[in-house]
C-alpha cells in the first residue's frame, strides 16, 4: 500500500523523524485554517500517489491566506495523470539551501535490504542513477543486523555528504531504519532530504510503501488505506477477499492461481486481436477451493462491470477438483438468475474433468459453452465480446 | 536422479495437525513421500493416523529430527508464525525447507532467508510456492502428484496453477523434478539455484522456465543460461497485459515503472538463446521441437 505525502509526514513525525508542520485539507475552507493554524509561507501540495505534481501545476507557494485560497481552489478537482486531486497538504514553508536524496527499500534482486543516499536531491532518482551514478551511494543492508549510528555514518560519507552535517543526516537515516522495520515498510523514500539556510535537515517529501501482508501486526495501517481512490468494483471484491483488478477490456477473467489468471489475460489479449481488439476486462484469481459462493461472488462482480461483453473462467483443476468448479459454476449462475446475461466460455482442465465438463453439459445452461482447451476458449470468448461490439 | 528432492528425502510437516497440513500430508503419502513426522508446538506424543502411517506428532523439529532423521520440513503454519518455524528448522539442521505459506510480510521472510543462508546447511524453497516433486519418487508440498511421471522434463515456475498446466500440456514426457520457486518479492530458492542443479542433474534432458512479472530475475536467469547452462531451455512469461502499479495476485508480481515488465523478460531470454512461448502450449510445443 503506498501512503499519500501527509500520510508519509505524519508517519515520520511519530518516529521522530524531523518534518515541518504540515495538514490536510479536502476543501477551501479546510486549507484556508490549516494554513491559518500553520502560520507564514505555506505551500499547497496536491495528494497524489503519482509523480510529476510539481509540473502538473499541483504544488504552488502562498505568501498570503488569499494565495492560499487560490491555490487550494485550483488544485483540488484538478486531474494529474489520471488521478483526480480530492485533498490537498498545507505544508510550512522552509528556506532551502540544498537538496538531497535518502531511501530504503527491499532489494528483491540480493534479497536484502538497500539503502541510496545522494547530494543530488529533488529529482527522480533514476536520472541520477543514470546520468551521474558516481553521485549515488548504494549500500546492501543484512535484515538481521539493520542500521545503526556507525553504519549509517559510513554511508553518509560514501554518499559524500558536506562533513559538517554528516551526523545530522546519520541520524535521520537511522530513524528511517526505525520507520521502515517497525512499520513494516517495503520502500521508505525521502526526496528531497532538504539543509534549510538555518542548517536544520529536514525530510521534505516522503513516499512511504507498506506491507499489507504485515497487516496482522498493524492494525492501525487499516485507517490509512483510501477507498475512494479505488476502482469501486475493486473495493467490493476485496470485501468479498476477491484478488480482482479493473482492467479496461471487455472480456470477463476468472481462474484459478494467480499465474494461470496472468497467463489467461495474455491469451485473450492475442486472441482479440483478431476480433477488433477486445481486451481482458480484469484480473480475478478465485485460488484453490473455488466453491459455489466463491464462483457466484466471482462472477457477479464481474458481471456488474457494464464493460463486460463476455467471460471466460479458465480452469485448471490441480487440488482444485473439475467437479467442484462445474458445481460451483452451476450453483452461482442460479443463484445469479437474471443477473447473468453475458455468454460463459468454460474451459475445463485436470484432476476429474470429465466430472466436471459432464456436469456442465448435463446443466445445458443457455449462456454456458464448453471449449477442451486454454487457446480456443480464450479465442471464442474473445469472439463473442467482439460480436457484442466495444 | 532428481533436484533437491529425492528417494533419500526424510519429510516431517510444520503444522501437521492443521487442516492443510493434514490434507497435503496424506496427498504427500500417497504419492510415495516417505513423510516421517509432524510438528504442532504443544500437541507432542499425539499421533496423526492417515491411510494406514502413524505419523509421530513432536513439540519441536529438533525433536522430531532425533527422533526421525527428517531432513526435509514443509511448512504449513499460518503467516504469523512462519518466520519462528522457518528458524526453529534452520536451528535443527534441516537441509531443505519448504514454505507454503502464502502472505508472510517481507521482513520475516527476509530475516529467514538471511538466517538459513548463514547457516549454511539449509536450502530454502518458497514461501508462497506449491513445492516440488520428483514424481514417482517423492513429493514435498501441495502440487499435485497424479498429473505426469519420471521424465526427462526439468520445471521451474514462480506459478502454481501454471506449473500445474505445464506437467499436464507435458505429461506424456513426465519429469525429472518441478520445482515451484513461489511468487513473492523475496525467496529461498531462485530460477538460477533451480537452473544450475537442473544442469548437473543427468537425468534432466531440458528444462522448461516459466515467469512472471516483477523483478529482475527472469533477466538475471537469461544471463546465467548464456554462461552456463548448456542443456536446451525453453521459457515463458505472463503478465504482457498486466498494467503499471498494479499487484497481480502474487505479491511480488508487479510492473513498477518501466521495470519487471514481461516484455523485458522475453527479450532477455531469448537475447540467452531461450526459445520463449506466446502461451503455455505453445511452449510445450516447442519443448517438443526440441526433444
Amino acid at each position: 500500500m503506498d501512503l499519500y505525502e501527509y500520510q508519509a509526514r505524519d508517519l515520520f513525525e511519530s518516529h521522530g523523524v524531523p518534518v515541518l508542520k504540515g495538514s490536510v485539507a479536502t476543501t477551501v475552507v479546510e486549507a484556508v485554517s490549516a494554513a491559518e493554524a500553520i502560520g507564514g509561507v505555506v505551500v499547497v501540495k496536491a495528494q497524489v500517489k503519482v509523480g510529476g505534481r510539481g509540473k502538473a501545476g499541483g504544488v504552488k507557494v502562498a505568501k498570503t491566506i488569499d494565495e492560499v485560497r487560490e491555490h487550494a481552489t485550483n488544485i483540488l478537482g484538478m486531474d494529474i495523470k489520471g488521478h483526480t486531486v480530492n485533498r490537498v497538504m498545507i505544508a510550512q514553508g522552509a528556506s532551502i539551501d540544498e537538496e538531497y536524496y535518502v531511501s530504503i527499500l527491499v532489494d528483491r534482486a540480493q534479497r536484502q535490504y538497500l539503502v541510496m543516499a545522494s547530494t543530488a536531491g529533488g529529482v527522480e532518482i533514476e536520472q541520477v542513477a543514470h546520468e551521474t551514478p558516481e553521485l549515488l551511494a548504494m549500500v546492501g543492508i543484512d535484515p538481521l543486523k539493520g542500521i545503526d549510528h556507525a553504519l549509517a555514518l559510513s554511508i553518509v560519507q560514501q554518499a559524500k555528504f558536506p562533513s559538517d552535517i554528516e551526523g545530522q543526516v546519520a541520524d535521520v537515516l537511522v530513524t528511517l531504519w526505525k520507520v521502515f522495520q517497525s512499520e513494516d515498510a517495503t520502500l521508505v523514500e525521502v526526496n528531497p532530504l532538504v539543509k534549510t539556510s538555518d542548517g536544520r535537515i529536514i525530510a521534505l517529501d516522503g513516499k512511504v510503501t507498506l506491507d499489507e501482508n504485515a497487516g496482522f501486526r498493524h492494525p492501525d495501517h487499516e485507517a490509512l488505506v483510501d477507498e475512494s481512490a479505488t476502482d469501486p468494483l475493486e473495493v467490493a471484491a476485496k470485501a468479498k477477499n476477491l484478488n480482482y483488478v479493473k482492467l479496461d477490456g471487455e472480456v470477463g477473467i476468472i481462474g484459478n492461481g494467480a499465474g494461470l489468471v496472468m497467463s489467461t489475460l495474455d491469451v485473450v489479449a492475442y486472441a482479440g486481436e483478431n476480433f477488433g481488439g477486445v481486451r481482458p476486462a480484469n484480473f480475478l484469481d478465485i485460488g484453490g477451493g473455488a466453491s459455489a459462493q466463491v464462483m457466484a461472488d466471482g462472477l457477479s462482480i464481474i458481471l456488474s462491470d457494464p464493460a463486460v461483453k463476455s467471460v471466460f473462467v479458465n480452469v485448471f483443476g490441480g487440488i482444485t477438483s473439475c467437479d467442484a468448479v462445474a458445481n460451483g459454476i452451476v450453483q452461482a449462475l442460479s443463484m445469479l438468475g437474471d443477473k447473468a446475461t453475458k455468454p460463459l466460455v468454460v474451459r475445463l482442465d485436470g484432476n476429474n474433468v470429465l466430472e466436471g465438463r459432464r456436469i456442465l453439459n448435463e446443466a445445458n445452461h443457455p449462456l454456458v459453452e464448453q471449449l477442451d482447451t486454454m487457446d480456443g476458449a480464450a479465442s471464442r470468448a474473445a469472439e463473442l465480446a467482439g460480436k457484442a461490439g466495444k | 536422479m532428481a533436484i533437491f528432492l529425492d528417494g533419500n528425502s526424510r519429510i516431517l510437516v510444520q503444522g501437521i495437525t492443521g487442516s492443510e497440513g493434514t490434507k497435503h500430508t496424506k496427498r504427500m503419502l500417497a504419492a510415495g513421500s516417505q513423510v516421517v513426522a509432524g510438528v504442532t508446538p504443544g500437541k507432542g506424543g499425539q499421533t496423526v493416523e492417515i491411510d494406514g502411517h502413524a505419523i509421530p506428532v513432536f513439540n519441536s523439529v529438533q525433536e522430531a529430527r532425533l527422533a526421525t532423521q527428517a531432513n526435509v520440513s514443509v511448512v504449513f503454519v499460518p503467516p504469523k508464525f512462519t518466520k519462528g518455524a522457518v528458524i526453529e528448522a534452520v536451528d535443527a539442521r534441516i537441509e531443505l525447507v519448504v514454505v507454503i505459506t502464502e502472505g508472510v510480510p517481507v521482513h520475516d521472510s527476509a530475516e529467514f532467508f538471511a538466517y538459513a543462508q548463514a547457516s549454511k546447511h539449509t536450502r530454502l524453497i518458497g514461501p508462497n510456492c506449491p513445492g516440488l516433486i520428483s514424481p514417482g519418487i517423492s513429493n514435498a508440498g501441495i502440487i499435485p502428484a497424479d498429473i505426469t511421471k519420471k521424465g526427462p522434463v526439468g520445471l521451474v515456475s514462480k506459478s502454481g496453477t501454471l506449473t500445474y498446466q505445464m506437467m499436464y500440456e507435458l505429461r506424456d514426457l513426465g519429469f525429472s523434478t518441478c520445482i515451484g520457486i513461489g511468487g513473492d518479492p523475496i525467496i529461498g530458492t531462485t530460477h538460477i539455484d533451480a537452473l544450475r542443479a537442473f544442469e548437473a542433474d543427468p537425468e534432466t534432458k531440458v528444462i522448461v522456465m516459466i515467469g512472471e512479472i516483477g523483478g529482475d530475475a527472469e533477466e538475471r536467469a537469461a544471463a546465467f543460461i548464456k554462461e552456463h547452462v548448456t542443456k536446451p531451455v525453453v521459457g515463458y512469461v505472463a503478465g504482457f497485459t498486466a498494467p503499471e502499479g498494479k499487484t497481480m495476485g502474487h505479491a511480488g508480481a508487479i510492473v513498477s515503472g518501466s521495470s519487471g515488465t514481461a516484455q523485458a523478460k522475453k527479450e532477455a531470454l531469448e537475447a540467452a538463446g531461450v526459445r520463449v512461448g506466446k502461451t503455455p502450449s505453445e511452449t510445450a510445443r516447442l519443448l517438443r521441437e526440441i526433444l
